[in-house]
């Protein structure tokens, strides 16, 4: 896949050593993160009374990737993410965020790295009594009160450009907006702090196949634009094979595997097996790997294999 | 290492002099540079990135701001810084970022007339709601089997039995505190006595029933409103009505016939623990013993009081549930509108059942029932 190639990060000299605070991996407001996992879980376990969700459950997200998690419903997706954002207190566990604890620092220490993630959540969570400015402008204010109102204006205008909306939807309420729009809006309040790390739940849940390829496009682009790292929660196989440089894979309670989707599908696990060579799964493949030769149609292979497939899926359908 | 983002003039002041930008140009650092970068008149026409230690798309973004403004060029920018400065070009416009407000005369008219129409389409909508709860009673005289049993008595459960505490409790503290106030009042004409004719005729006449539709309205009529309206949001009443049930008949009628028929209940439980809490006031505080109190309570209390109160109290019910199960059915679009209505529920029933309690005391008495 092209974009593996684009480093996601440019070259910038290291900190120099002194400039940290003893050992403590402490993060100034000048700094960007540095280090290689920003996320990592270590013996997560959660659970709702009797019912456990996790246990024992591992789990290191590499700066600049895109993590895409998947695993049947009930298997704890959103639970794992709202343990990592520190919504939900896990019983058991080591959650560290840009190399800070979530689970036990205190809570203004917290407050250091929640200015460096954005959350979209699945229905947007958009406040609705704010426009879409307003939202986005909400963080901004919130943290960096000494912008200017007219920069404030500003960075809120570019960000609601860069996230996919038209002009227009800057002064309307989310009540105005549909779903597609509603889950961009509520993708640029997520990147107003210029973030380094995404949060997407389910970001193309409901939206219909050519916004979800749209949607699917746009967080590739702002990945490599911007150089973020991206935790996504998905069902949806295609944003799988397009955009997620790897998949972990929530079953039995904990992560079982953490790979590329050509890795994982060597993988015999009984819900791997049925998840990406089942119908859907060998569905999506196939698309992908169409589109993959579509970009070389000036070879003759390529166009003869795509004539081929194309016939093939077609009687499918 | 800078912890700010700043700037520094190379050379001369004024033109061909070079902006060499310093620090990190993140969002968390570019509060104070910002002003200063706008209030400098250097006219710079080169803009060095090449001592910039972090960036991002405000820095980005504020950096493509000066350099148009000097119409200078950009020089020794990181591939990051680059790609950024890129990204963020011409994405900015002029649109106001809150919603357009109309003047004041604009919107105080336009919201006038928006109350006038609302209140013609509500009370179309009332009298509509009416029409469709007398064909669904009159369609379940015709077919009682149709009659929610079930619902009935498990309405019955949630408003009549379920209360029994809570208005127990408010009864009784009501009756404590006419009876206690009321024998302040009465001990200096030396009057005490009449401290149970007080307590016996206000509360069966009046706010033994009244208190308990106030009470039934908060309990039960915003949970009819709620569940009704949710029920409306997740399309549940659609789905009954392709299934051919009537919302009418399976959700409605048994709401407003387990209201109406505990109202009366509860306005007799409510007048019972109301005099007991004046017994008690009276046994303590005024040394009227607890059985002459209940005794004398029957000497002094014309039976058409008790009557008063019986009437009054399943019309009372009656507009409670009605209120309820409107609003409930007037939900649509999304669940902002459900906490509306509930609202809205409540305050009309309280409104209406006051009012006409004004009503009923005017007409009793003109029927000699005083």
């Amino acid at each position: 896949m092209a974009e593996r190639e684009v480093d996601p990060l440019p070259e910038v000299e290291p900190l120099p050593d002194e400039d940290r605070e003893g050992d403590e991996p402490v993060l100034g407001r000048h700094e960007r993160y540095r280090g290689e996992f920003p996320i990592e879980v270590k013996g997560l376990k959660n659970s709702f009374g009797e019912q456990i969700i996790h246990g024992g459950l591992d789990l290191a997200v590499r700066r600049g990737e895109i993590l895409g998690v998947v695993g049947g419903s009930g298997t704890g997706k959103s639970v794992l993410m709202r343990s990592i954002i520190g919504l939900q207190l896990p019983d058991e566990g080591q959650i560290d965020v840009f190399g800070r604890s979530i689970t036990t620092g205190d809570p203004d220490d917290v407050v250091g790295v929640r200015n460096r993630w954005g959350v979209l959540f699945q229905g947007g969570a958009l406040f609705s009594t704010l426009t879409v400015g307003e939202n986005v402008e909400v963080p901004l204010k919130k943290f960096y009160p000494e912008l200017s109102d007219e920069l404030t204006h500003e960075i809120a205008r570019y960000k609601i450009k860069l996230s996919g909306l038209p002009e227009e939807a800057v002064s309307k309420y989310p009540s105005e907006l549909s779903g597609g729009m509603r889950k961009r809006a509520g993708l640029a309040r997520a990147l107003a702090l210029d973030p380094e790390l995404l949060f997407l739940d389910e970001p193309t849940a409901g939206l219909d196949p050519i916004g979800a390829a749209a949607f699917d496009v746009l967080t590739r682009e702002l990945k490599q634009t911007l150089g973020l790292t991206v935790f996504l929660i998905t069902h949806d196989l295609d944003t799988l094979h397009e955009i997620c440089d790897r998949v972990a894979v929530l079953a039995d309670r904990k992560v079982i595997a953490v790979d590329t989707v050509p890795n994982l599908m060597k993988i015999d696990h009984p819900w791997i097996q049925e998840y990406f060579n089942g119908p859907r799964g060998r569905a999506a493949l196939t698309a992908q790997a169409l589109d993959e030769l579509r970009k070389h149609m000036d070879m003759p292979i390529a166009a003869n294999a795509v004539k081929a497939l194309d016939k093939s899926s077609g009687k499918k359908a | 290492m800078e912890r700010f983002a700043g700037f520094e003039v190379d050379g001369e002041q004024g033109r061909g002099a070079t902006l060499a930008l310093t620090g990190p140009w993140l969002v968390s650092t570019i509060g104070a540079v910002e002003t200063a970068l706008d209030a400098s008149e250097d006219a710079a026409t080169r803009l060095d990135l090449s001592r910039i230690t972090e960036i991002d798309t405000a820095g980005a973004w504020l950096i493509g701001r000066a350099a148009e403004k000097r119409g200078a060029g950009i020089s020794g920018a990181s591939a990051r810084a680059q790609r950024l400065i890129d990204a963020v070009a011409g994405l900015g416009f002029d649109a106001d970022v809150s919603a357009p407000r109309e003047a004041l005369a604009t919107r105080v008219t336009e919201r006038m007339g928006e109350m006038v129409y609302n209140a013609r389409r509500g009370s179309y909508g009332l009298i509509g709601f009416l029409g469709a709860l007398i064909l669904a009673i009159a369609s379940i005289a015709r077919h009682p089997r149709r009659f929610a049993g079930k619902a009935f008595v498990r309405q019955l459960e949630l408003v009549g039995v379920a209360a029994l505490p809570i208005i127990g409790l408010m009864s009784f503290l009501i009756g404590i505190v006419i009876a206690q106030q009321g024998a302040v009042q009465l001990s200096q004409f030396g009057a005490e006595t009449l401290t149970v004719n007080l307590v016996g005729r206000i509360t069966l006449r009046e706010l033994g029933v009244l208190m308990t539709a106030i009470m039934v309205a908060g309990r039960s009529g915003s949970a009819f409103a709620a569940q009704i309206g949710t029920m409306k949001l997740t399309e549940e009443i659609d789905a009954m009505r392709t299934i051919g049930i009537s919302p009418m008949e399976a959700l409605v009628i048994p709401r407003i016939m387990a209201c109406v028929f505990m109202m009366i209940f509860l306005g007799f439980y409510s007048m019972v623990m109301a005099i007991v809490g004046g017994a008690f006031v009276g046994d303590v505080m005024l040394g009227i013993p607890f059985l002459t109190f209940l005794a004398r309570i029957q000497e002094v209390v014309p039976l058409y009081d008790l009557w008063v109160g019986l009437i009054k109290a399943p019309v009372f019910g009656l507009i409670v549930a009605l209120a309820g199960c409107y609003h409930g059915m007037q939900v649509k679009g999304n669940s902002e509108e459900v906490g509306l209505r509930t609202t809205l529920a409540v305050v009309s029933a309280i409104f209406a059942v006051i009012v006409l309690d004004a009503f009923f005391a005017v007409f009793f008495t003109n029927v000699g029932w005083g």
